[in-house]
């Protein structure tokens, strides 16, 4: 019972750092059509210069900022420089111009900051850890994560519902050409979006980071991940990227710890464990392959049809 | 009449079209600045020629013999988690043709598998049959080298391991062009395993990732301590070990042994200290999840952990103590066990063209003379055995600060065995001959 709750916890919480990028991703996607492989590269971005002004200052509240405004900085450039002129274009010439990206960020982190692993450690006062059952301790840093993770959330909701960027966003996904004929600066809304995906990616990178190596390519898996939760929710759907993230999450920590032991019925200890292990990584893409058969538009994909 | 056609910003026609125009151009360039840079990436770190501080006694042994050089191919992993890994291994290796003043004399190509097995092989493929590449070395990861290996031994080409050493090479599917200069994959283990069961813990349970080498440590540990109450294998280059350390709290055993290279120990030893495990449940691994980069990027809380290794810094032999010294002066830090066995296999391979007079035609000859093993390797006693893997001794060492502050480093505490063989020699054809 207790490994089962902390197991939760950790499926939470790595759902809710799932959310950081993948909301960001959906947005983009879902508004400009753009297939984005290079969203995980400022995921990367974020945790490097985070990593970097940690190492100079000492301050994490401060590389926490550094991140976010150095993934911003290079989501603005990103956009400006190559991504705004895809728009138009099909699927595969994005794949390929924004999988270049990927290539030139993975090289980039390594000629400035060299490719021994970085680390970034927790700040001071979210060491340790909280008794959240009686002879359990969860360290402080992990709960601080999905709080993060859940204000960040509400701020980008209440952005999306209550705010007339929101309402151009929404606006956006579905009807870009009347909203360019009403007068709305679709270039530099489109960039002010990608603006903010890049913010959460960078968020993310720092906040994940003390349970990372700071290192090159760090983000790709996270990109793998990010496309499965918007294909689980639905693509442009902000609930969704919040059900698929969780999904992902809990499927991901309770078949870690519950497929072995189910196989150890069939076979060996040491081969159930390794055998258990690979089944659980795949797991959550036999989930997608699920949504895919029963719900082809994903969990909350169907508004937008 | 922008109303009637509206479109997000971009009136249509001819600016559309320039504007179609140039993003094909971004695309072209972009395509080739990431060639570019991953050119760069591939070759970029180590000591360039004009830079190498090294001493060096050239003018003594190259001036007077005019010889053609020998290509020697080193596929590594430069590129994410587990670059230094590879760096290292380059560092080591070349650091040792300087100091044997042979630096003129080899031709090393480097390229970085990135840890795939198919690009391993695209750049074995390339450094034999158009970079006329002559000795094969420097694999790092064992899914690379057990899909690489096999096509460069049967081309009937030397390949002389700096590090993997998978089981799976080391038994019954051995093979006479084929070496391992560093261990094989489950050695470090069964020492940690024969340590751990002198200190008189009972109950151990086993992490590693989900690999051949991470399987292989495993079974190491096994093989010395006995069973084990139970194992966790993760995805092979994750790092949030939240999961794994739920259960290992679960298990709540008397000991961890655990297998994590790279940046994967890193994140391991942090959070597994996070958890408030460490001072309930002390772990042992393989000096892997322990190395000089390690044990500085974990800190303080490496302090004290125990682990298996062949060699140490502070191993004392008049080879090492040189090699310490020269690597701190070249590099300016105290070189890892990847480096020791890079420049170790510098060493093997030097001694043995040596003995042929540099005459690498015939393969026959070449391979007895590194059979031979007749060279002065860092971790002193080093022959090896009929499947050509090597016969050492192995160590358990302890964290320790450095001499400076922040800086952290392993320092021997025992031998736990002495001139120890691999378990599956006897499995190998080689041993019957």
């Amino acid at each position: 019972m207790e490994l089962f709750f902390e197991q939760t916890l950790n499926g939470l919480q790595a759902g809710f750092t799932l959310l950081m990028i993948s909301s960001g991703l959906t947005l983009i996607f879902g508004m400009m059509g753009v297939l984005n492989l290079a969203h995980g590269s400022l995921f990367m971005i974020g945790a490097f210069v985070g990593a970097d002004v940690l190492a100079r200052t000492g301050s994490f509240e401060i590389a926490l900022l550094a991140g976010v405004i150095g993934a911003t900085i290079a989501g603005i450039l990103m956009e400006t420089v190559v991504i705004r002129w895809l728009y138009h274009r099909d699927h595969l010439d994005q794949v390929l111009a924004t999988f270049g990206l990927v290539l030139m960020a993975n090289q980039g982190v390594q000629m400035l900051w060299g490719s021994q692993p970085r680390t970034i450690s927790r700040p001071g006062w979210l060491e340790g850890a909280l008794p959240v059952l009686p002879g359990l301790q969860y360290p402080i840093y992990r709960i601080a994560i999905m709080v993060g993770g859940l204000l960040t959330m509400v701020i980008l909701w209440l952005l999306i519902e209550r705010t007339r960027v929101g309402m151009w966003i929404k606006a956006g996904q579905t009807h870009r050409e009347l909203l360019g004929a009403l007068g709305v600066n679709v270039t530099i809304l489109f960039t002010g979006v990608f603006a903010i995906g890049a913010a959460l990616a960078g968020f993310a990178g720092v906040v994940a980071a003390p349970y990372l190596t700071v290192e090159s390519g760090m983000g790709d898996n996270f990109l793998i991940l990010s496309f499965v939760v918007i294909v689980i929710g639905g693509i442009g759907s902000l609930k969704g990227a919040v059900a698929g993230s969780l999904v992902i999450g809990l499927v991901g920590a309770w078949g870690q710890t519950y497929l072995p032991r189910l196989l150890t019925n069939f076979t060996d200890p040491s081969a159930a464990a390794a055998i258990g292990s690979s089944v659980a990584s795949a797991s959550i893409y036999l989930v997608m392959a699920a949504v895919l058969i029963f719900r082809p538009e994903g969990l909350f994909g169907g508004a937008r049809g | 009449m922008a109303i009637s056609e509206p479109d997000i910003g971009l009136s249509r026609g001819c600016l559309h079209r320039i504007l179609a125009g140039k993003a094909r151009i971004w695309i072209a360039l972009l395509a080739s600045l990431t060639l570019v840079l991953a050119a760069c990436g591939g070759d970029g770190e180590g000591p360039a020629e004009d830079t190498t501080t090294a001493p060096t006694d050239e003018s003594e042994t190259t001036s007077d013999v005019e010889r053609e050089p020998v290509t020697v191919g080193m596929i590594t992993t430069l590129s994410g988690n587990a670059a230094y890994l590879g760096e290292d291994t380059q560092k080591g290796f070349e650091l040792a043709l300087e100091m044997a003043g042979a630096a003129e004399d080899i031709n090393l190509l480097v390229d970085d598998d990135a840890q795939d097995p198919e690009q391993g092989q695209t750049v074995a493929d390339r450094m034999i049959e158009r970079e006329g590449a002559q000795i094969m070395t420097g694999i790092v990861f064992s899914n690379v080298a057990a899909s690489v290996v096999p096509t460069i031994v049967e081309r009937d080409m030397l390949y002389i391991s700096s590090n993997a050493g998978p089981s799976v090479f080391a038994g019954e599917q051995c093979h006479e062009n084929y070496f391992v200069a560093s261990w094989q994959n489950d050695n470090p283990a069964e020492a940690v395993g024969q340590w751990v069961k002198d200190q008189g813990y009972e109950t151990v349970v086993g992490a590693a990732p989900n690999y051949q080498a991470g399987l292989d440590s495993v079974n190491g540990f096994r093989r010395t301590f006995g069973e084990l109450q139970n194992e966790f294998y993760t995805e092979l280059g994750a790092t949030d070990f939240a999961q794994t350390i739920a259960q290992i709290r679960e298990e709540s055993p008397d000991a961890v042994y655990f297998f994590y290279p790279g940046g994967m120990g890193i994140a391991f030893v942090q959070q597994y200290v996070e958890a408030g495990l460490a001072e309930e449940i002390p772990v042992f691994g393989p000096t892997f999840s322990f190395d000089e980069t390690l044990v500085d990027a974990i800190g303080e809380p490496a302090v004290g952990l125990q682990n298996g290794s062949f060699w140490a810094p502070d191993l004392d032999n008049p080879t090492n103590v040189a090699f310490v010294e020269a690597y701190r002066e070249t590099y300016g830090m105290t070189p890892t066990n990847y480096a020791a066995q890079g420049y170790d296999t510098a060493r093997l391979i030097l001694s043995a063209l040596e003995a042929v007079d540099w005459n690498v035609e015939d393969t026959a000859a070449l391979r007895e003379a590194v059979r031979a093993a007749d060279f002065e390797s860092v971790r002193g006693d080093f022959s090896f055995a009929p499947n050509q893997h090597p016969i050492q001794d192995w160590y358990i060492l302890e964290v320790v600060e450095g001499e400076e502050e922040g800086d952290f480093t392993n320092r021997i505490l025992e031998k736990v065995l002495d001139d120890h063989v691999d378990a599956f020699v006897d499995e190998c054809p080689l041993s019957d001959e």
